[in-house]
């Protein structure tokens, strides 16, 4: 075999390429969508069926990534970008990932193209499909909805990885040599989601989006398909013990605990969808904005009802600090507030929770509680119980609590969202972890109780002998009164 | 577009049409080399009274000499005694997701060609992660029972709950009469469980977190390891076909495997109740 590439080889190696970036693209932003993909095996082949995978073909997609790569291929220095990004309802970004599809310069000569390359190529997109439910923004993307959005973008050029905060981490999907280079298959995910506030003046926005604004081709769609529901089953734990381990161990809810050192006390409520008033979008799925982003995202209800405690330490600036000035009500009277909705009975109280994300903090609802809404609890520390060790678990942080030492000792406690399996709590007004919680601790039987036992045990000792002595003075009539029944 | 059509014998010529045109596949099992053996310890010889053999083919001798290396993984994983099932069907679901492609169709002139693998998200309930498989409810089901079997063991050892289970692939070679047909295994998967008990709801939740987290790890290591594009058997034709694949299945043909497990007892070794299973060309349903 020549070690020249012949033009029909040639000719197939860069369609192989090109539809296995198509499909790359596709497998990567399906992922992202929020919901479970299932394709259907089949066994006589359909001529469509690039790499023997069923992977569906969304035309926006396919057309956004033909677009961005402009007839050109991934090539040494011209990657092929997908990033991934999240987007609240306020307005915040924040890049989650960047998934890179890069050649390099070593070549394999010897590889067969239509045979080995294309396997392989396959194999790599097997094992993209396994990895991308595997990195942390897909239990994000899975639970977005009202709250935040997931974004894709794609480019093609130099990858440019600084938007994804410090410490980020890599993964590497696989690699398949070609008679013309390497291709590499690899994520960047961030692991600080400590959030950027970008919102502080006005002004300032217009520097805000340097990834966005700046870079090259640029299109961004979101699809926001979760049903309400998913929001009420959003994490709320997080385990500071793994903070800082950053390479050895890839702990993934850890990870979004690993910006969060400064406090976050307060989280505070946002009565959401609790009054029922639906959440309006603020445009249409399909409405273009002037520089092409296509978002459908719902605002939150009433902006005016949450306002954050300052945190204790503010050498993250990062979150909370603006949004305190702006926003009405001291956090006494928020905590007031929360006090009256959390007595219902049937209060579901996971959504509590989520709504209390702040929005002013977008991963606030990752963030510690404040131990007092906790202790004030009536669901959690039940009256008449005698001091219950609090659900939030003190040996989460017995551990370490490194990431916790700037807070305050509220941040002891963790809020462990509460998931019984198989509970669904978007079907019932209570559900099974909120049942669970509210008769965990009943009050004890009165039948059982023994001190009024005890007690009318004594006076009935104390009264025994003036019984006898009444008893003898009858003596008498009581003889009579045998005499009769004989 | 991808068309999956294969050429027919090795004359060189490429089908320029929109699929991939593919040379004639060479022949299925090149020659053995020597190497030392690959089989696990604990295997046990076939046909024990108590095994159970699922399917008709008859059963391999173990390899003997002339075995070809095989490369061998070691995943380990803690977990709690609900979540046995669904660790373990995540690990070798995602294995099998590699290791499985679209059914051949065998044309004249030695042309084949390969079907479509679908692919679909299964969320667990115990743990909070989600893995991908295959579309084959044959695959899963077969999984399922092996994994079944493996959890009801592993409860009733009664020990301190450590236990392993094994995905290996292998192929087979033909033996002449009367002997059986060797089965040579070319990549065995390990993994070895650890059973906790948990005390109360509070642990359970962090467990669900954890072990989420542990079989990510564990995802991302296997995918390390297929791409590291070692040995793989060649694609056979037509008539070798079933000493490579298992092309029992009716939608989906994975590489011929075998799932087996042990149970270690609280003394720490191996314990000899070791039940084979073998699923071959076709499932026991």
């Amino acid at each position: 075999m020549d070690t020249d590439l012949s033009s029909q080889d040639r000719k197939d190696l860069d369609k192989f390429i090109k539809f296995f970036a198509l499909k790359t693209v596709q497998v990567i932003v399906q992922a992202r969508l929020g919901e479970k993909i299932c394709t259907r095996s089949s066994s006589s082949p359909t001529g469509s069926d690039w790499f023997n995978l069923a992977i569906k073909d969304i035309p926006e997609v396919t057309h956004e990534a033909k677009k961005a790569l402009a007839g050109q291929l991934p090539a040494v220095g011209r990657s092929m970008c997908v990033e991934i990004s999240l987007k609240t309802s306020e307005g915040d970004s924040m890049e989650l990932e960047i998934w890179c599809l890069e050649m390099n310069e070593k070549c394999d000569k010897e590889i067969k193209v239509s045979y080995t390359v294309y396997n392989r190529l396959s194999l790599l997109l097997k094992s993209l499909l396994a990895i991308t439910r595997v990195t942390p923004a897909y239990r994000l993307s899975r639970k977005q909805g009202h709250e935040y959005v997931i974004l894709y973008r794609i480019y093609f050029g130099e990858v440019q990885l600084s938007g994804l905060g410090e410490g980020f981490q890599t993964v590497r999907v696989g690699t398949v040599g070609t008679p013309v280079g390497t291709i590499t298959l690899s994520c960047a995910y961030r692991i600080n989601l400590a959030f950027m506030s970008t919102r502080t003046t006005a002004e300032d926005n217009a520097a805000v989006y340097p990834s966005v604004e700046d870079s090259q081709e640029v299109c961004t769609t979101s699809f926001s398909t979760s049903p309400p529901s998913q929001l009420s089953s959003s994490r709320l734990s997080y385990q500071p013990a793994a903070l800082g381990v950053g390479s050895a161990d890839m702990g993934y809810p850890v990870v979004f605990a690993g910006g969060l050192n400064a406090a976050h006390p307060h989280q505070l409520i946002v009565p959401g969808k609790e009054g029922g008033v639906p959440l309006v979008p603020s445009q249409s799925p399909h409405a273009t904005q002037a520089d092409q982003e296509r978002m459908a995202m719902c605002t939150p209800l009433d902006g005016a009802h949450y306002s954050a405690a300052t945190p204790s330490s503010s050498e993250d600036t990062e979150t909370v600090s603006n949004s305190s000035e702006a926003k009405s009500g001291s956090p006494h009277d928020i905590l007031e507030t929360i006090f009256v909705r959390k007595v219902g009975a049937f209060v579901n109280k996971p959504i509590n929770q989520v709504t209390m994300a702040n929005l002013d903090i977008p991963f606030a609802m990752f963030a510690p509680k404040n131990i007092e809404l906790e202790d004030n609890d009536p669901m959690v520390n039940p009256p008449d119980s005698p001091e219950t060790e609090s659900p939030l678990l003190g040996s989460l942080h017995s551990e370490g609590s490194s990431g916790n030492s700037t807070g305050n000792t509220h941040d002891d406690f963790v809020m462990v969202d509460f998931k019984p399996a198989f509970s669904k709590d978007d079907i019932l007004p209570m559900d099974l972890g909120t049942f669970y919680r509210e008769f965990q601790n009943p009050p004890q039987l009165s039948s059982l109780s023994i001190d009024i036992g005890a007690q009318s045990m004594a006076e009935d000792l104390d009264s025994l002998p003036e019984k006898l002595a009444v008893h003898e003075k009858n003596v008498k009539e009581f003889d009579a009164f045998v005499e009769t029944l004989q | 577009m991808g068309i999956s059509r294969w050429q027919g014998q090795a004359r060189g010529s490429w089908q320029s049409h929109p699929g991939p045109a593919r040379p004639c596949p060479e022949p299925a099992l090149s020659a053995a080399q020597g190497g030392g053996l690959p089989w696990r310890a604990g295997s046990a010889a076939e046909s024990q009274p108590g095994s159970v053999l699922a399917g008709r083919a008859p059963p391999c001798l173990p390899p003997g000499h002339g075995a070809m290396n095989c490369r061998s993984e070691v995943l380990e994983v803690s977990v709690e005694g609900r979540q046995i099932e669904e660790a373990m069907l995540a690990v070798l679901h995602t294995i099998l997701l590699h290791r499985s492609t679209g059914k051949f169709h065998y044309k004249k002139e030695g042309t084949y060609s390969i079907g479509t693998v679908g692919t679909q998200d299964v969320d667990c309930d115990f743990i909070d992660f989600t893995y991908v498989r295959v579309s084959s409810e044959e695959l899963d089901r077969a999984l399922r029972k092996a994994v079944g079997e493996f959890k009801d063991a592993l409860r009733n050892s009664g020990g301190d709950g450590m236990g392993q289970i094994s995905l290996e692939f292998y192929q087979k070679k033909k033996s002449r009469w009367p002997f059986s047909d060797e089965c040579i295994p070319w990549e065995v998967w390990t993994i070895r469980v650890n059973v906790v008990s948990l005390a109360n709801e509070q642990e359970r939740q962090i467990c669900r977190e954890k072990v989420g987290e542990k079989l990510c790890e564990k995802v991302i290591n296997i995918v390390e390891v297929m791409n590291r594009h070692e040995y793989l058997p060649k694609m056979p034709t037509q008539s070798e076909v079933d000493n490579v694949f298992d092309t029992g299945l009716k939608d989906v043909q994975p590489y011929l495997y075998k799932i087996s497990y042990q149970i270690t007892d609280s003394l720490g070794t191996s314990v000899t109740t070791t039940m084979r299973r073998l699923i071959k060309d076709t499932l026991a349903l």
